[in-house]
């Protein structure tokens, strides 16, 4: 029984399996998928649309690596609102319903210099492919990864090893240093490292006070989005953020653009438009939770 | 045995009398609060009445208005007669999905606005009873595969399952092809999923379609998207001897005016897709959300605006206005889709555009500063150009608004194929007569060639490029223009 559903899923390139689930941190998550034809496609800084099931939404997800000849992708993601809850619970062997990709444009990789490649929380598993094309680009890669408190670090060793160097920091100081990921850019600017260029992937806080220090020493610095999204291909305009005063759709455009010209303040608004929504649908989940394992089991 | 009930009807007389007839329909009281479809359709003995009506031109003009020129007093001769199951093979001759054309063709402007009774009367009903005989038999599960040619070998990629992909699917594998049909979204359809209401075209009916095509031995590939999952050059080297490109109209407009990536702006593209392909409207049962409005104003005047309109009153809006820079003479939307959305209390504000739009201190929209217009010279559309009023600014109040002004070319797949031309609104350059495009191998049709427009011109296009490549892969013209 079990070797025909492996023959099926084999022979049909469109099957989603999933290979492998992790809890990498309370609520943060690390899952290998089988899509063999964005396996072979994807480059860093791409996403994915992932629907669970039926009824479910489509959220998008940056891939965070994969395996081209096995034919998988990993998609590291932190749970955000009901369908990232409910993808949490998702067992290995398991079947996405529909996985699309390689979405929106590949983030510009060249050999710059010395590049700082930070990630904030989450984040830190999107800015992993970047920093790994970096370095095979022949960059110096210094990364620079933070979170709230050292549990939440995530990927530390995968990061590290695609690193020069490797910077830490949590909020609160229990582990590495305390304080922010942009106290530790500050320093590498004070110890008079030349940078080149920043990756800066994390919470819309995080990459604006990003922004707002590599700005002052007009370090060129590339964002990477992540606003609601329908489609992910350029159709419905769900996703429009403003840069450089003009309007954008990040599906098609993006998700990568110069940080300097975002208009944060329009993104962090948009970002909440669903906000009561989806504490209702949390609400809603909960009460029949055990009614929706049953029917997707 | 036969299913169709023996019917022996006079001949039509030569000047009917008859009146045409009126389809039944959901009350509006009724139907602004659901989604089900609002006419019911003719009954057969309806049916026959109204198909009576039609005198059997021996020139019909109907035929020369109709882009796929389905044989329509054919058709509708059968019904008269009574044999429905026939009618509908006749209408799938030149039409694959009547059901379809039946419910969203713009028949006033086709069809209907040439037929013969319509001079001095009103013309028959072609599109109802096209829709009549298409679902009389498929509720009595008459419809048949037809015999399929025998297998060429020859494969054939479609991108797109729009109105397009689905009738050169239909066709070339009618005639022995393989075919594989790449669908970006995860439902089958197109537009016919994410974009027309349900309250308009069921989506059981379009589901049917689908199915019908896939009969045929169509294979269907969901969430691909080509142009990422796969270039067009990668199809070629799966294997596949020629592809068609029926991408549709997937790219919204906006006005362009201040505040309008206020939260609660939505393209019309957007707030349909919520709602039809990832049912918003059961929410929180489905996952995706859609805004709760109070208030909603529509920009635009055509079929989408109504569409959109519609969706936002019954997704629970007090009140809803369809915001028009022209007046009533120039809306693009068909007549009856401007009539049910009034009866429903649907608001029409004429000659009125928007300057801008306010929003609160959370980034929400609290109302649109507007413009009184007046009509002006013809301009290149012909009909008559807009003229702002200054000093006429007056404000709406409302918390949401749904940008409805028309959809240009993706340009998504053009991008990611060199050697594939467009043109400067980014649709895909391809000839007029076959769909052949500048690049080898690659035919183009539909919204996605000559802008956003109809179902059945999207069909038209299949249907010659189906043609065109049938000819191409089997060797009997492989021409290629601008080579």
């Amino acid at each position: 029984m079990a070797g025909t559903e492996e023959q099926v899923w084999n022979r049909n390139e469109l099957m989603h399996r999933i290979v492998s689930h992790k809890l990498l941190a309370p609520a943060a998550h690390d899952m290998m998928v089988d899509a063999p034809l964005i396996a072979r496609k994807r480059k860093a800084g791409q996403f994915v649309i992932v629907r669970m099931r039926e009824l479910s939404e489509r959220i998008p997800l940056t891939i965070a690596g994969g395996d081209p000849i096995a034919g998988t992708i990993r998609l590291i993601y932190q749970e955000a609102g009901k369908s990232t809850m409910e993808m949490g619970l998702m067992k290995e062997g398991e079947f996405l319903s529909d996985v699309v990709g390689p979405l929106g444009k590949p983030t510009h990789i060249e050999k710059f210099g010395t590049v700082v490649c930070m990630g904030g929380g989450i984040g830190t598993g999107e800015i992993l492919p970047v920093a790994q094309a970096c370095a095979l680009a022949g960059n110096r890669v210094i990364s620079i990864v933070g979170a709230r408190t050292k549990e939440l670090l995530i990927v530390l060793d995968d990061v590290r090893e695609t690193s020069a160097e490797l910077l830490i920091s949590t909020d609160d100081g229990s582990f590495g240093f305390h304080g922010f990921v942009t106290n530790l850019l500050q320093q590498l600017v004070d110890r008079g490292e030349k940078l080149d260029k920043v990756f800066a992937v994390g919470p819309v806080p995080m990459m604006r006070a990003a922004c707002n220090m590599t700005r002052k020493y007009s370090i060129p610095t590339e964002v990477s989005l992540n606003p609601i999204m329908v489609d992910g291909t350029g159709m419905c305009g769900a996703c429009r953020v403003t840069v450089g005063g003009r309007t954008q759709f990040v599906c098609v455009d993006g998700p990568d653009f110069d940080g300097h010209q975002v208009d944060f303040d329009e993104l962090t608004k948009r970002l909440q438009a669903y906000r009561t929504l989806e504490k209702e649908a949390i609400e809603y989940w909960e009460k029949h939770r055990c009614l929706l394992e049953e029917s997707h089991s | 045995m036969s299913a169709t009930p023996s019917l022996k009807p006079d001949l039509p007389a030569k000047t009917p009398k008859v009146p045409r007839q009126p389809m039944p329909e959901q009350s509006p009281d009724e139907r602004r609060h659901n989604f089900r479809e609002v006419p019911y359709g003719y009954p057969p003995e309806i049916a026959v009445v109204e198909a009576m009506r039609c005198i059997q031109c021996k020139k019909p003009r109907c035929v020369a208005g109709c882009p796929v020129e389905i044989d329509i007093p054919g058709f509708i001769k059968l019904i008269a007669e009574g044999d429905f199951a026939a009618s509908a093979r006749k209408l799938k001759e030149a039409n694959a999905l009547p059901a379809i054309c039946g419910r969203v063709c713009p028949q006033e402007d086709q069809c209907e606005k040439v037929c013969v009774i319509g001079i001095k009367g009103e013309p028959v009903a072609i599109g109802r009873l096209e829709r009549f005989a298409a679902d009389w038999e498929r509720e009595h599960g008459l419809v048949e595969v037809p015999e399929l040619a025998p297998a060429t070998g020859k494969k054939i990629a479609i991108v797109g399952s729009g109105p397009a992909g689905l009738t050169v699917a239909g066709d070339l594998a009618k005639w022995g092809h393989s075919v594989t049909i790449f669908e970006a979204l995860h439902k089958t359809g197109g537009v016919l999923v994410y974009g027309i209401p349900e309250f308009r075209l069921p989506k059981a009916i379009v589901q049917a379609e689908v199915d019908y095509i896939a009969s045929l031995g169509v294979k269907v590939v969901p969430s691909v998207v080509i142009g990422r999952t796969m270039t067009i050059d990668d199809l070629f080297e799966e294997g596949f001897d020629a592809v068609f490109i029926g991408t549709g109209a997937g790219l919204p407009y906006f006005l362009g005016v201040p505040g309008e990536n206020l939260n609660g702006v939505f393209s019309a593209n957007e707030y349909l897709t919520r709602s039809n392909l990832m049912r918003a409207f059961e929410f929180p049962r489905a996952d995706t959300p859609i805004a709760r409005s109070r208030r909603v104003c529509v920009l635009g005047g055509g079929n989408v605006a109504m569409d959109a309109a519609r969706t936002a009153l019954r997704l629970g809006a007090e009140k809803v206005a369809v915001v028009y820079r022209r007046s009533r003479t120039e809306m693009p939307a068909r007549i009856e889709e401007i009539h049910h959305a009034e009866e429903e209390g649907i608001e029409l504000q004429f000659l009125t555009n928007p300057t801008k739009i306010l929003g609160n201190d959370d980034g929400w929209v609290r109302a649109m500063e507007c413009l009184r217009y007046e009509l002006g010279e013809p301009d290149a559309s012909g009909r008559r150009k807009p003229v702002p009023i200054p000093g006429t600014e007056f404000e709406i109040e409302c918390d949401t608004v749904i940008v409805a002004i028309g959809n240009g070319a993706n340009p998504l797949l053009p991008a990611a194929t060199p050697g594939l031309k467009t043109n400067r609104w980014g649709n895909i350059t391809a000839d007029a007569e076959t769909g052949k495009t500048s690049h080898r191998g690659v035919w183009a049709g539909g919204d996605i060639v000559i802008g956003a427009a109809t179902v059945i011109l999207a069909m038209g296009a299949g249907r010659q490029a189906a043609r065109s490549i049938h000819n191409y892969v089997l060797g009997i013209d492989t021409s290629w223009p601008s080579e």
